[in-house]
């Protein structure tokens, strides 16, 4: 029955210590066939590395059995801890959401690591690894059950999945969206890795990576295979530049491609009856549910690139957030049309003819420029006194770029407020929108810098679970004006009353 | 600031907290600025004079103004506190957005019968939010106040 106290599935025991070998060994065994002592390495080391292994699996087992959960009537509980005990438990209301990720090597056993998210963020977070998908799925339909007030279902079979009605998919990409997807995420990260393994294995190569001298004395040892490129004049060395580039370029949209691949693999948003429910990834196959009315504020962001073609990505800012975003991405890489839907799915509505757009106040700009553009204009005049001709010339251009880049802000910045909802657009190359609702506001500040005060603007902030939306450049009055309206709609709604 | 009026100013030994914290953090330099002036190594008073003006004006007046540039005011459903001389801030909350409440007492605040009402918010951006220098007795009053505001409004 689910009120005892389980263990996690001895299969994810097996996992854990796979994946350790695999972390551990691989690289290990790497650098002993790469060094060429292998034969010697593995007569002396093989006794040691037994030796680690049998202790870490023996630690890892007995975390194992002292690590159980207990689903009570109106809470989950966890305990663990080898010598110290520690348990842990969390009411059913307070789960924000349940996830559910497969990594590729639990996913071949048929497991996933299921995490509770209640807002504590990262580490504090409850997360079982591994449980059985039958387990997992059982958990989350148990959640969402008691999280419902109703009294459990009748006990299913624990590897029977829950009868469900289809639900609605709002936003899903197929291969084809994820291939455009991946050609925008031009990314350098293989050299950032390439460096990294440089950095890590050095040792094994023939002279010290990081010393210009060796790679001269490399060029002179092999000055025949490179004679051909300094023989055939500069055209083919220009030649050669250009084909290094234009290599690097495709490696770069390369990386993009697979990563998006791997991360986005037929991503399925579907709006279930609890909320909205996303699918996603290749190797690692993660499954995240989030009620509706825990959206705080939607983010519409776009790329550079992207933004010509019409695709878009919208965020849900809610407390409880991905690994290391924030928000929710739930439309990475949609048009407005499809992403129009979603937003009223949550609860929110897209800005429209209606929407009374304001214009922040152009001293805030013309401060901005001026405080960007200044200490480099001086930079540049001092070069220029002094004759250093590039520099001046490169911060010149710098400080002409911040210019026109608050000109452009000033021009291009809007906020709007009706009875429902902020909105908020800024940025410049890939600029966004923000929708916030009044009601869910925590608090709103209202700053003043010297300069400011000064020239009458104020920057709103506003506390939101979650995330931050500020509102910088406003008139005093119309900031002062925001402000009391936002928090009248605020106070009038009690924590307590808002919908959960 | 316009509505400058409204505020309610904090305790008077505010000031003097203030007045003791600063003289706390001046005292080093004050020490420094004699060593020099005992070294003879400049001519005498070049140093310690306007220095000790410096840390006059710091333990004096300084907490004067940042004293009265401090306020809260307290109204049906809202708690809102101003602070800053330099850079202005002027935060409000919706009691019904308060999810707990401190009030703390440093040593300092203790001799000088003082305490912090701390309000914490379910909000990233001021998740919590600091008034500084209440009367102690002020302070737990203000906390009741807010208390009873969200059980009624909860209820």
């Amino acid at each position: 029955m689910s009120d005892e106290p389980k263990r996690t599935d001895p299969r994810g025991f097996v996992v854990q210590g796979l994946s350790a070998l695999l972390r551990g060994g691989l690289p290990a065994l790497a650098a002993l066939i790469g060094t060429g002592t292998i034969g010697l390495g593995l007569l002396v080391l093989a006794p040691v590395v037994v030796l680690l292994l049998a202790f870490s699996f023996g630690f890892a087992w007995l975390k194992w059995t002292r690590f159980t959960y207990t689903t009570g009537p109106d809470n989950i509980r966890v305990e663990h801890g080898l010598l110290s005990r520690h348990a842990r438990a969390v009411p059913y209301e307070r789960i924000q959401d349940v996830s559910l990720e497969e990594k590729l090597l639990p996913r071949l056993f048929g497991l996933a690591e299921v995490r509770f998210e209640t807002g504590a963020g990262g580490k504090d977070e409850i997360a079982l690894a591994y449980l059985s998908l039958g387990e997992a799925e059982r958990l989350r339909e148990l959640v969402r059950e008691r999280k419902a007030g109703r009294a459990p279902l009748q006990r299913a079979m624990p590897d029977a999945a829950p009868a469900e009605p289809p639900s609605p998919v709002l936003f899903a990409m197929d291969n084809r969206r994820v291939l455009t997807f991946g050609l925008f995420e031009f990314s350098l990260v293989i050299f950032a890795v390439l460096l990294g393994a440089a950095q890590q294995l050095d040792f094994l190569f023939p002279f010290n990576w990081w010393e210009w001298k060796g790679w001269k004395s490399f060029a002179g040892d092999h000055r025949d295979d490179l004679d051909f490129i300094t023989g055939a004049g500069r055209l083919a060395a220009v030649l050669a530049v250009l084909f290094g580039v234009i290599g690097v370029a495709l490696l770069g949209v390369l990386t993009g491609v697979v990563r998006t691949f791997a991360r986005e693999y037929r991503f399925t948003l579907e709006r279930t009856a609890k909320g909205f429910r996303r699918r996603r990834g290749l190797f690692t196959r993660t499954d995240v549910v989030m009620p509706v009315h825990r959206v705080q504020a939607a983010w519409i962001g776009t790329g550079f690139v992207r933004r010509r073609f019409g695709w878009h990505e919208l965020r849900f800012v809610s407390l409880a957030s991905d690994k290391k975003d924030a928000s929710h991405s739930v439309a990475p890489f949609a048009c407005m049309d499809e992403i129009a839907p979603v937003v009223r799915e949550a609860g929110f509505h897209l800005p429209d003819d209606s929407t009374e757009w304001q214009r922040p106040c152009s001293a805030h700009w013309f401060d901005c420029a001026l405080l960007h553009a200044l200490p480099l204009g001086a930079g540049a005049v001092a070069t220029a006194l002094f004759g250093i001709w590039p520099a001046s010339i490169a911060l010149g251009l710098l400080a002409a770029i911040f210019i026109v880049r608050e000109h452009y802000l000033w021009r291009h910045d809007r906020h709007a407020i009706d009875e429902e909802q902020l909105f908020v657009r800024r940025g410049w190359l890939s600029p966004r929108l923000e929708l916030a609702d009044r009601i869910k506001v925590q608090s709103v500040e209202l700053a003043q810098g010297p300069l400011a005060r000064r020239r009458g603007y104020a920057t709103l902030h506003f506390g939101i679970a979650g995330g931050s939306l500020a509102i910088m450049g406003l008139p005093l009055e119309r900031a002062r004006e925001i402000a009391r309206e936002v928090l009248d709609s605020s106070a009038a709604v009690d924590f307590s009353a808002l919908p959960r | 600031m316009d509505e400058e009026g409204d505020l309610t100013p904090l305790h008077p030994n505010h000031v003097k907290a203030l007045r003791l914290e600063a003289t706390i953090a001046a005292a080093p330099f004050a020490v420094g600025s004699f060593v020099l002036e005992t070294a003879g190594v400049l001519p005498r008073g070049v140093v310690i004079v306007p220095i000790l003006l410096l840390l006059a004006w710091f333990v004096i007046r300084m907490p004067l103004r940042r004293y009265h540039a401090r306020g809260y005011q307290m109204a049906a459903d809202r708690l809102r506190v101003v602070k800053g001389m330099l850079f202005r801030s002027d935060t409000t909350v919706p009691l019904g957005r308060v999810q707990h409440i401190d009030v703390t007492r440093g040593p300092l605040e203790r001799y000088f019968g003082l305490a912090t009402l701390v309000l914490h918010t379910a909000g990233t951006h001021n998740a919590s939010i600091q008034l500084s220098g209440l009367g102690e007795a002020d302070a737990l009053a203000l906390r009741e106040t807010i208390r009873e505001t969200i059980a009624r409004a909860a209820a």
